[in-house]
């Protein structure tokens, strides 16, 4: 029986088993089908963004950065420059015995044990594969000594590290300005890839300005790593373009002389060459040494100079405004001529006080016995105040505002250093704006001497200076004079940006003035006569006293009652030689009392460093000298 | 001429068992599989040697299994399947852990796996119950069958070793499969199973086990955890395109991105050295085997060869889907190797013992006698 129904069971269990067969391989078949459509949809479908995945694990992109472009002094002396360091470092990784090795370093070295245990904990705390600095600053007795028992220390390695630095200290601190570490700040303003592997940026002065040609173009090296982050191979890299060499106006010993002219004040002295506007030479005193700031200032440090009373911080040429007092008498004479009100011929009696029609209020002259009948030329060189009054007022404001700005009173002047101020040419407009009040004309009356609303930087007046001495050239003052991309090029040499002119209805208007400058110093009644005696070269120019403190109506001024700090500053400006302008100069030094007794004589001395050959040391000097050595 | 030398008649007797369409295939299969542990180890050659060894182990386990007739195995089968049980409980109680759990039982000589001895034993004993049995079978011999199944399964669950666990289960299930159990059944135990899986997934599953199929919906949510091991697979993949990266040019495995890339994680490896179309080829070569050994199941003479052989087949191919699936980032992560490609000597050879009573079923229809 069982062999029956087995048998006929054997059939039909066999077809059983042959249709579950074929349906399992049908079944077997879509898995499949499903298990390749999925590879499909990794490897056809989404191949791009896993092999994005894939090259984000295995690639390092390493930046390395470009090498910061030099700057120098027109005549090839550096001024920001770029320092190399050793630097002896250690990866831990590659260093198998790191421990024994540290302390024979430390002999070797002469490195402290306290120091060493330093190092080891920064080690401890540092990625494997990182490098972490033993000693900086190597010597080249230290790299000897290491390079010789290199053998002895795998893992062990001397880095080059590029630091900036500044060779000259303090001078020209502000213009050149400094670099620091790259802030919040900065990461707003700059394209992050290209700053990758750089730790430091132009902060102020030049190095700001010109951060785009000093930063070069940076490089990278694509590492190829493996999981724990360890370095393969070198899959790519691009080789950084150094930053661009920049090449300055100034005559850095021009400059120099200005800052040991200024040494006893705070003050500040602009040398511009009115023929291109090349700033020779902008001190301001006093300074600070941007040195001081490349690796992060001390806290100490930094509220020194902040809370400093004198603010060595800012920079008195470009960012100090001051009354311009009387230096801007020739630009007002011009101004005068020109919009007809005055001419060469007209006189004015100079009593000693001024008074607007029908108004009791007594505009005084700094000279209370007054001068007499004045015209331009002795207004100007005696420095009349009334012959002014007079004329600004008569000028009225508006007109006053339009003429004078076209000295550049009204703007910044352009200067390639940022935050140049643009001082204050007062206006109707102005005045209701900031004040609320309507324009009065006793306002008028002061700002004919430079007082009141007025305030001017001293760039400004070496710039309108110039244009005066150029007889209406007008050159945008700036300091880049030249660029160099590369040690063996030569240095590109930038275009002179000239704006328009200064046309004048009548040529002759630019002349009388100028006669009135020229006998500031060379005339027998000048104020500064005394400061051109011995002058090599004839020159124009024009004292200024800025008062600080307003006096009341029926007082003297009298130096030795005031503070210091309320006393007059004083201001000269200049431009020389006469015929055939080479230098246009301010000086202003605060609180030092009259242009013509400070200033004039500073201006002279500035002005003779550039213009007059010096003489060879006489034989006793070069005694001297060797005594002191 | 044969009788003349014993030993060359006892060696082409031997040989002649072997299906060599089979076995070429079989060949092939491995040696892609050392080509890609090359690369996945990289380069180390050492590795391949071991791989070598455990090939040649197998082998001889084939040649051997191959030659057992159907009877002897349906006379054995019952004690085979009593000692499997009986280790399978001192594993519990005395096995050591590796990581992270027990599976190893220490014999001082060789640690094995006694879980990889159910693989072949549950199919035998299922195989062996319904081969004198009315088919299709009765409620009451599905029940006794899944009870065989069950037991043995839970208790390589309980080690915690997920991956082997569904491998026994799905050998022995489908010997109840090609039984003929009928459609009716099979639907409302897969209906059944769908209900169980939640209740399955909060109460009978450890932490690890959850997570895996948590980040399995997600891998993203865990890139540094769990979710690495998927990620990075499907990374190396994805990056390996259409062609691949070539041979040894795998960045992922070469750069250790991708975890237990020469075990379970080596079909990525391959994936991204020959891209989709090494895939394709890959998968085409796992679909000849496994249709072959159905034809060879559907050759043989007697149901218990039949049945046995059917569920092998297909359990060769759970652990294709299930591997690929879980590399791929369809299936949660379970310990399937990718069968005989994987490094590793004990399912190597499991696989092959498997093949081998595959190849000496197909003509040995006959009672042991």
């Amino acid at each position: 029986m069982a062999i029956g129904r087995s048998i006929k069971d054997q059939r039909a269990e066999k077809e059983v088993f042959r249709s579950r067969i074929v349906i399992s391989g049908i079944i077997i078949a879509l898995a499949l089908v499903g298990i390749s459509s999925r590879l499909l949809f990794l490897q056809i479908v989404n191949h791009d963004y896993y092999l994005q995945l894939s090259k984000e694990n295995y690639q390092r992109r390493i930046p390395t950065p470009p090498v910061r472009g030099q700057i120098f002094d027109r005549n090839g002396v550096l001024l920001a420059g770029n320092h190399i360091e050793y630097v002896l470092e250690v990866i831990k990784d590659e260093a198998p015995d790191l421990n024994p090795q540290l302390d024979k370093l430390g002999l070797m070295l002469d490195i402290e044990p306290h120091i060493i245990d330093k190092i080891r904990k920064k080690i401890r705390i540092t990625n494997r594969y990182q490098p972490v600095a033993i000693k900086k600053d190597l010597t080249d007795i230290e790299i000897a000594i290491f390079s010789a028992n290199r053998p002895r220390f795998p893992g062990f390695k001397i880095a080059l590290k590029i630091e900036r630095y500044y060779p000259l200290g303090s001078v020209a601190g502000h213009l050149i300005g400094y670099v620091g570490r790259i802030d919040k700040k900065d990461l707003k303003n700059i394209d992050k890839e290209e700053y990758k592997g750089t730790s430091h940026i132009g902060k102020s002065g030049i190095e700001k300005t010109y951060e785009s040609l000093l930063h070069g173009k940076s490089g990278y090296q694509l590492h190829e790593v493996d999981s724990g982050g360890k370095h393969i191979k070198l899959l790519e890299e691009k080789v950084p373009t150094a930053g661009q060499d920049l090449f300055l106006t100034l005559d850095i010993n021009l400059q120099t002389k200005a800052e040991d002219l200024l040494r006893d004040y705070n003050g500040a002295a602009v040398a511009i060459d009115p023929n291109n506007g090349e700033v020779l030479a902008m001190a301001s005193m006093p300074v600070f040494d941007p040195n001081l700031f490349v690796n992060g200032i001390s806290h100490k440090a930094y509220s020194e100079l902040r809370d400093n009373p004198s603010r060595p911080l800012y920079s008195r040429a470009y960012q100090g405004v001051y009354p311009p007092g009387s230096t801007i008498k020739p630009m007002v004479a011009i101004a005068g001529l020109n919009a007809g009100i005055v001419d060469e011929k007209s006189s004015v009696y100079g009593g000693g006080y001024f008074q607007i029609p029908g108004n009791r209020h007594r505009y005084r002259c700094w000279k209370k016995s007054g001068h007499g009948f004045v015209r331009m030329n002795r207004a100007i060189y005696q420095s009349c105040d009334v012959y002014f009054y007079d004329l600004s007022y008569r000028m009225g404001i508006d007109r006053f505002n339009t003429e004078l700005s076209k000295f550049g009173f009204s703007e910044p002047t352009g200067l390639d250093v940022p935050h140049e101020k643009s001082g204050l040419l007062p206006s109707r407009g102005w005045k209701e704006a900031r004040h609320n009040t309507q324009w009065y004309p006793g306002d008028s009356v002061n700002i004919g001497i430079g007082q009141g609303y007025w305030n001017v930087t001293p760039v400004q007046l070496a710039h309108a200076v110039g244009i005066v001495a150029m007889r209406g050239r007008r050159a945008k003052p700036h300091l880049l004079r030249g660029v160099r991309s590369n040690r063996d090029n030569p240095i590109d040499l930038l275009p002179i940006h000239l704006l328009p002119d200064l046309v004048l209805n009548d040529d002759s208007y630019w002349e009388e003035p100028i006669r009135g400058m020229v006998n500031v110093v060379h005339g027998e009644g000048g104020t500064a006569r005394r400061s051109a005696q011995g002058a090599e070269y004839r020159y124009a120019g024009k004292t200024g006293t800025a008062q600080v403190f307003g006096i009341a109506q029926n007082k003297t001024y009298n130096a030795k009652n005031l503070k210091k700090e309320l006393h007059d500053h004083s201001l000269f400006v200049a431009f020389a030689p006469l015929k055939d302008p080479k230098i246009a100069v301010s000086i202003i030094a605060e609180n030092a009392g009259g242009g013509s007794k400070v200033a004039a004589p500073l201006a002279r001395e500035f002005m003779d460093a550039y213009l007059v050959e010096p003489l060879p040391p006489s034989e006793e000097e070069t005694q001297d000298k060797k005594k002191k050595r | 001429m044969y009788n003349q030398n014993p030993f060359i008649f006892l060696f082409i007797r031997v040989f002649s068992k072997l299906d060599w369409v089979l076995m070429g295939a079989l060949m092939v299969l491995m040696g892609l599989g050392a080509m890609t542990l090359y690369s996945a180890s990289t380069e180390n050659a050492g590795m391949i040697e071991r791989q070598m060894i455990h090939f040649i182990a197998a082998f001889l386990v084939m040649l051997l299994f191959a030659q057992l007739p159907s009877g002897f195995l349906q006379h054995t089968a019952i004690w085979v399947y009593g000692a499997g049980l009986l280790v399978l409980v001192l594993v519990l109680v005395i096995g050591t852990t590796g990581k992270g759990a027990q599976r190893w039982l220490d014999l001082g000589v060789i640690r094995f796996q006694p879980s990889e001895i159910m693989k072949l034993a549950v199919p035998l004993m299922v195989a062996r119950y319904f081969s004198d049995r009315v088919l299709p079978p009765r409620f009451i011999d599905i029940f006794i069958a899944s009870f065989l199944v069950v037991i043995p399964v839970l208790l390589i669950a309980k080690q915690p070793d997920l991956g082997t666990s569904l491998l026994v289960a799905s050998a022995g299930f489908f010997v109840i499969f090609f039984a003929g159990i009928s459609w009716k059944w099979i639907f409302s135990i897969i209906v059944s199973a769908m209900i169980a899986a939640p209740l399955l997934f909060f109460y009978g599953m450890h932490d690890y086990q959850r997570q895996r199929v948590l980040t399995l919906f997600d891998p993203a949510s865990d890139r540094l955890g769990s979710g690495y091991h998927i990620l990075q697979s499907m990374i190396a993949i994805g990056s390996g395109g259409r062609d691949g990266k070539g041979w040894l040019d795998g960045d992922q495995s070469r750069l250790n991105f991708l975890p237990e890339r020469h075990t379970d994680f080596i079909f990525a490896v391959f994936g991204e050295e020959f891209g989709f179309t090494g895939n394709l080829l890959l998968l085409a070569l796992y679909l000849f085997i496994i249709y072959r050994a159905m034809y060879l199941a559907s050759k043989a003479k007697d149901t218990f060869s039949r049945l046995l052989g059917g569920s092998l087949a297909l359990t060769f191919f759970i652990y294709l889907f299930v591997n690929t699936g879980m590399v791929s980032g369809i299936l949660p992560v379970v310990g399937v190797p990718l069968p005989l490609v994987s490094y590793g000597g004990t399912s190597m050879v499991t696989l092959m013992a498997a093949f081998g009573l595959l190849m000496g079923l197909r003509d040995k229809g006959r009672q042991y006698d």
